[in-house]
């Protein structure tokens, strides 16, 4: 230590050990160079949050230069192949599971599952599924959220209805819903995804979660009659006239207006339709939120989709990438990233504390206790990339024509015999 | 002068030749990026289409050769098949923008005051981008807060959701193609009008010419090179049509809209698309249709020019 800045480093450390015990306690030496990341949060709030943590992160590593780059959210899910083809920079955002399947059989996401056998990474074993891919970790995660029924509250009061436990009364609702002159849910399936969700809910309700799973890695056959079966759920619904008119014209977005303006009453949506709920003018005695209700008797199984960071195995700065992966997952920015002025979403580690917000409260509680038949990630994030697409088609087509049915399993079944082979 | 007379003997290779070698020498960089960026990647195109690739890493060691595998699959693709008679359908009705710029035309070329004003409203919307006329005519078609519904109620009719609608969507983006197509060719008639020879219109006046058989027998075909244009540009472009698409319904609802070149994006580079061999193949179909319509008009233009020529 006579080297005034290895000497400085080591205060550093000592006094970022105070700071962030979980991240120092491995990493005694400074980091140099430069380290690249390149990140999909482009929201406003994410964008405050991502350069937050590469500015704090820079600050506690004096030698080493951060390089941020923050592209588009949608434009990045296009341009991350080229991104890591040609010249890759050394941390990218990413989604779990499946979603990452293509970039880990091409190789261009690093393997890290000695980071998570050495206990560095500590508290993410609820998550550790959700990244591992062949019994490898490939990243870690920073952020999830629940999935659930957000619905008026006000709306449910006038009416004197109370939050559904099983389908049944979900139906019973829905109908004195109807009888009022409102649609029971907003939905906007243009971009296909949103009615993924309504598939994923009412396929681990009617066959549990477990067959959900089996169906996403393909060894259940479109045309099971179990499959069926949960569209015949889906059905009693959309013949009811439970779904807003159109809704195949309108993105997410464009669909939270209807429940903003009371003529439909509930929205089956991640928890990020929160804030835009609260910026259109609702308070919160005027939402609530509720899981989805149980249709058969099988363990509620929970969609929680799982964002991602992830090393490039073209990456020049691997112990400064490990480093920034290590000190995201730590409790501490966990729980400052994932708060109420950050995210506004869940924290991955399990010692991390949870906002004191109305929603991600429950959502927490919800995950923790209630979700017993297990999480997956989304409909696009399980399924491989191909079938995700052609389903997510598929599932809108029935929510419009659902007489179409037939057709629609026809097709999944044939395109399912050829991706997964 | 005397210097000048030396000179011949120790003229070099390249100045003896300069004659032939100064047009290949400004054609070289024309050439090279034609090749690079048009022609090599058209053969790429052929050769990736024979393979099952995801398009990440290196085509050598990822992909896998299938051979004819891929067209094989596109024969019996349904969303391939919606995608073809898609194109068939923006070619067709694309062209209704020549017929429609020439009737504006027509209209537009007389002298009254402010005409100037008039001619740039009418070819404003051509100067919008088409990401910017896709947004416009979603607006105006919307279900229920849409100008269309809103005059469709006022006639008493019952309001239709344009791009919710399978089989009416195509048309739907087409007539918002058609908008901005119909400004591009009104200006090339318009430029067109100005060279008509206006002894000849005097000489068929004289013979008692008026009318359509005016417009038919005298005007049109005077218009000819503007209508070969008009005729290029509209192909080229109802074949191209992908932003209006991409921004107006993206393809839905479930895939009623796409054309050959939405389809390829979809497949090959898109959020869930990874098979770039299957998206090459399509990209070979859709080169292969154009190439009939660029193989035309490299025809009648060679065969113009020999006329010229004699």
């Amino acid at each position: 230590m006579h080297n005034p800045v290895t000497r400085l480093a080591g205060a550093l450390a000592l006094s970022t050990a105070l700071v962030a015990p979980a991240f120092a306690g491995s990493h005694g030496a400074s980091l140099d160079g430069t380290l690249r990341i390149i990140s999909d949060m482009s929201n406003p709030a994410p964008r405050a949050v991502m350069e937050k943590l590469a500015a704090d992160f820079g600050e506690m590593h004096p030698d080493l230069e951060v390089e941020l780059d923050i592209v588009d959210r949608e434009a990045w899910k296009s341009q991350i192949r080229n991104a890591l083809s040609a010249n890759p920079p050394d941390v990218v955002n990413w989604y779990a599971a499946n979603r990452m399947l293509p970039y880990v059989e091409s190789g261009l996401f690093m393997d890290i599952s000695d980071m998570y056998a050495s206990g560095e990474l500590t508290g993410l074993d609820s998550v550790k599924g959700a990244m591992t891919i062949d019994g490898k970790q490939w990243g870690v995660p920073y952020s999830y959220y629940q999935w659930g029924i957000y619905y008026r509250e006000d709306i449910f009061n006038e009416l004197g209805l109370s939050e559904p436990a099983t389908f049944e009364e979900e139906m019973a609702n829905c109908q004195k819903i109807l009888d009022s002159g409102r649609k029971c849910y907003t939905i906007g399936s243009k971009f296909l995804w949103t009615a993924g969700g309504w598939f994923d809910y009412l396929n681990m309700r009617t066959n549990g979660f477990d067959f959900h799973m089996e169906l996403a890695r393909g060894e259940v056959p479109w045309t099971d009659d179990r499959v069926r079966e949960t569209f015949a759920n889906w059905r009693k619904l959309i013949d009811m006239g439970a779904f807003i008119d159109d809704h195949q014209t309108y993105s997410w977005q464009e669909a939270l207006p209807f429940m903003v303006n009371g003529e439909a009453t509930a929205y089956l949506i991640g928890n990020f339709a929160v804030p835009h709920l609260r910026e259109a003018g609702l308070s919160d005695d005027q939402i609530d939120f509720y899981q989805f209700p149980k249709i058969g008797d099988h363990p509620m199984g929970e969609d929680a989709p799982t964002d991602t960071f992830h090393i490039a195995s073209g990456a020049q700065n691997v112990e400064a990438a490990k480093a920034f992966l290590k000190y995201v997952t730590s409790p501490e920015v966990q729980a400052e990233i994932n708060g109420p002025d950050g995210l506004g979403q869940l924290p991955v580690n399990a010692n991390a504390s949870v906002a004191d917000d109305e929603f991600i409260q429950q959502g927490f509680e919800m995950l923790s206790q209630n979700a017993t038949g297990g999480i997956a990630q989304f409909f696009d994030r399980d399924f491989p990339a191909e079938m995700a697409a052609l389903g997510m088609e598929g599932l809108q087509e029935f929510m419009v024509f659902p007489d179409n049915l037939d057709d629609i399993l026809q097709r999944l079944e044939s395109a399912r015999q050829r991706i997964y082979d | 002068m005397t210097v000048a007379v030396d000179l011949p003997p120790e003229q070099g290779w390249f100045r003896r030749n300069r004659m032939t070698l100064t047009p290949l020498l400004f054609l070289l960089p024309g050439v090279l990026f034609f090749a690079v960026y048009v022609v090599i990647p058209i053969f790429q195109s052929f050769y990736i289409s024979t393979y099952e690739w995801n398009g990440l890493g290196e085509l050598q060691e990822q992909g896998e050769f299938v051979g004819m595998g891929n067209y094989r699959e596109l024969m019996g693709d349904r969303a391939f098949e919606v995608s073809l008679w898609n194109n068939v359908k923006w070619l067709a009705l694309y062209l209704l923008a020549i017929p429609g710029g020439l009737f504006i035309a027509l209209f537009l070329n007389q002298t009254v005051t402010g005409i100037r004003i008039y001619k740039s409203l009418f070819f404003f919307p051509f100067v919008l981008s088409q990401v910017v006329v896709g947004l416009v005519f979603s607006w105006f078609y919307l279900p229920r807060e849409g100008l269309l519904n809103a005059a469709l109620t006022l006639f008493g009719m019952e309001p239709i959701n344009v791009l919710g609608d399978p089989t009416l969507a195509t048309y739907g983006i087409i007539a918002a193609g058609l908008w901005p197509q119909t400004a591009y060719c009104m200006i090339l008639y318009l430029t067109g009008l100005n060279a008509v020879d206006p002894e000849q219109i005097e000489a068929a006046r004289l013979d008692g010419a008026k009318g359509w058989r005016m417009l038919w027998h005298v005007v049109i075909p005077q218009l000819r090179p503007a209508t070969f244009i008009a005729f290029v540009v509209t192909i080229i472009g109802a074949l191209r049509s992908f932003d209006l698409i991409s921004v107006m319904t993206n393809g839905g609802p479930f895939g009623s809209t796409r054309v050959l070149s939405f389809y390829m994006f979809e497949k090959a580079l898109s959020e869930y698309g990874f098979r770039m061999g299957y998206g090459s193949a399509i990209a070979v179909v859709l080169f292969l249709i154009m190439l009939v319509f660029i193989a035309y008009f490299l025809w009648s233009m060679w065969r113009e020019e020999r006329e010229a020529r004699r």
